[in-house]
């Protein structure tokens, strides 16, 4: 696989291994994938397979064994990346707005152009009236909306996101996943989600990859012609359901 | 989602038991007051056995009046407050260091297990014998006091900062110093505070019995003044002002905790 100018993320035969007590536990052989600038790709498998292992090694949390993550420059600078993790981890002694300020303080930033971006980003995720609110009186659904604007604020290239919606319930995953489109589409970003519901997947991605357990690696990567902008609408219509079907099928080993 | 608008937080019934949290004390205090006046007036003692409320009212104004209470007094407050200082400083740095080389922490437990259980009262004497009767050994006895519960709450707090907030400062790419700064110095200020509010109150039992050994200021000293001159009115008055001193130490953390917590809820305290 070569990268091309376009690609905002490369990967090649990436190994990931645990030390345990008796020996190498071998999570990861064999992935290979790349993303396009601005793509919305979903990654999903089985449970066990190393969906979120293979996200935390993309974000920089895992030291991989061998093989090659590449992050191409972006108008000649090293992208940025971002990461939302399935619990909100929001730090309890701050206030909503001062965890969204957290990685702009931990940077350096100014003052003002703190205040400034963290506004911006409140407005955008639908939070206002809350910057003052302490994590343990926000719902699970805020509490996940000031994960998301803490890891945009920095304004990443690339947004890793493992299964952000996976502690919410059905009615407030679909309307987050909605308002996720809705960001993407203001910001421009390459997402790449982890994701354990087929139909979330197919709604919002443009590629859905399927990872498989130990050694196989990315076993199918489907790409999703659906028309965008979204709506409800489509999970009802033959392609959805198609593309749902194949899922399955390759869900199941 | 949820909107919010402007309400009145405070509602009048919470603000109904907060006044009751003061009256309810007060009239105990009050009890007390009148049971020790009816003890005076039915045993008839005498007074240097059992003064009078009103007898150790008046030897306050007078010790009040001539210096002497403010004398002493505050040399106990200066002798806590460097002690208290110190003691929690060097046992916070401590604690952290240890927390971070649990190699350390096993060589220094047997000590850590057994200053838990060696009370202040048994030490002082050899501390002052070692010392001498000065500022150093009070200060250095207050120190010892605060130091173990706030060395080994800091260890603990340290300890359990949550793993997950370690992964996310980690994806920030955060150095060792920002960690600290941003995330365990929070994290484990609330059990940091709550060894310094237990070490606060011991540390008065500390800085007393460093006087009562062998001192020439201070309330310590002054309750043996009042014993041997059997003067016991001035023994309680030495006592009720430790008394008041613990409990102003006690409300100055509980103000500190409250200030630095207020992202807690507090109906519990």
């Amino acid at each position: 696989m070569n990268s091309s100018p376009e690609d905002s993320l490369v990967v090649r035969d990436l190994k990931v291994s645990f030390q345990e007590k008796d020996g190498m536990l071998q999570v990861l052989e064999n992935v290979c994938f790349s993303l396009h600038k601005n793509a919305f790709a979903c990654l999903i498998g089985p449970s066990g397979s190393g969906k979120s292992t293979l996200l935390r090694t993309l974000a920089g949390l895992i030291p991989y064994e061998s093989g090659s993550i590449e992050f191409p420059e972006i108008h000649g600078r090293k992208p940025r990346t971002g990461l939302v993790f399935q619990k909100a981890n929001l730090m309890p002694w701050r206030t909503l707005a001062e965890n969204i300020a957290l990685p702009l303080e931990l940077a350096n930033t100014p003052r003002e152009e703190i205040d400034q971006k963290v506004n911006e980003m409140v407005e955008l995720t639908g939070l206002q009236g809350f910057e003052t609110s302490w994590p343990h009186e926000l719902s699970g659904g805020m509490a996940q909306r000031v994960a998301i604007a803490r890891s945009l604020v920095q304004d990443p290239d690339i947004l890793f996101l493992d299964e952000p919606f996976g502690s919410l319930d059905e009615l407030t995953r679909e309307r987050m996943s909605e308002e996720l489109l809705r960001i993407w589409d203001e910001k421009r970003k390459t997402i790449l989600m982890v994701t354990h519901s087929i139909s979330e997947a197919v709604f919002l991605a443009d590629r859905v990859l399927v990872l498989s357990g130990f050694p196989q690696g990315i076993v199918l990567d489907l790409p999703i012609d659906l028309p965008r902008p979204r709506d409800e609408h489509l999970r009802f219509i033959s392609e959805f359901v198609q593309a749902a079907a194949t899922l399955h099928e390759h869900l199941k080993i | 989602m949820a909107k919010r608008t402007k309400t009145q937080r405070e509602n009048p019934f919470i603000q109904k038991v907060t006044h009751q949290r003061w009256l309810l004390p007060l009239a105990s205090l009050l009890l007390f007051l009148g049971i020790w006046q009816l003890l005076y007036v039915v045993l008839n003692l005498p007074p240097f056995i059992l003064p009078s409320p009103a007898m150790v009212w008046t030897k306050f104004l007078e010790v009040l009046k001539n210096g002497i209470w403010w004398h002493n007094i505050s040399y106990t407050l200066f002798e806590l407050s460097l002690g208290l200082f110190f003691g929690s400083v060097i046992a916070s740095v401590l604690g952290y260091i240890l927390s971070k080389t649990p190699v350390l922490e096993k060589l220094l437990s047997p000590f850590l297990v057994g200053s838990q259980s060696v009370p202040v009262v048994a030490i002082a004497p050899l501390i002052i014998i070692w010392f001498g009767p000065g500022l150093f050994s009070k200060v250095l006895i207050c120190a010892l006091t605060v130091f173990f519960p706030v060395l080994v709450n800091v260890l603990v707090g340290i300890r359990q900062v949550s793993q997950d907030l370690r992964e996310l400062m980690d994806s920030f790419n955060a150095s060792k110093w920002e960690i600290l700064r941003y995330l365990e110095i929070p994290a484990s200020l609330p059990v940091l505070l709550g060894g310094l509010r237990v070490g606060a109150t011991l540390s008065v039992i500390g800085a007393i019995v460093g006087e009562l050994v062998g001192s020439d200021r201070g309330l310590g000293y002054l309750i043996n003044l009042g014993r041997g001159q059997y003067d016991t009115a001035l023994v309680f008055v030495a006592v009720f002002s430790l008394i008041l001193l613990a409990a102003s130490l006690y409300s100055i953390v509980l103000f500190l905790e409250r200030r630095a917590l207020k992202w807690q809820t507090w109906q519990e305290i």
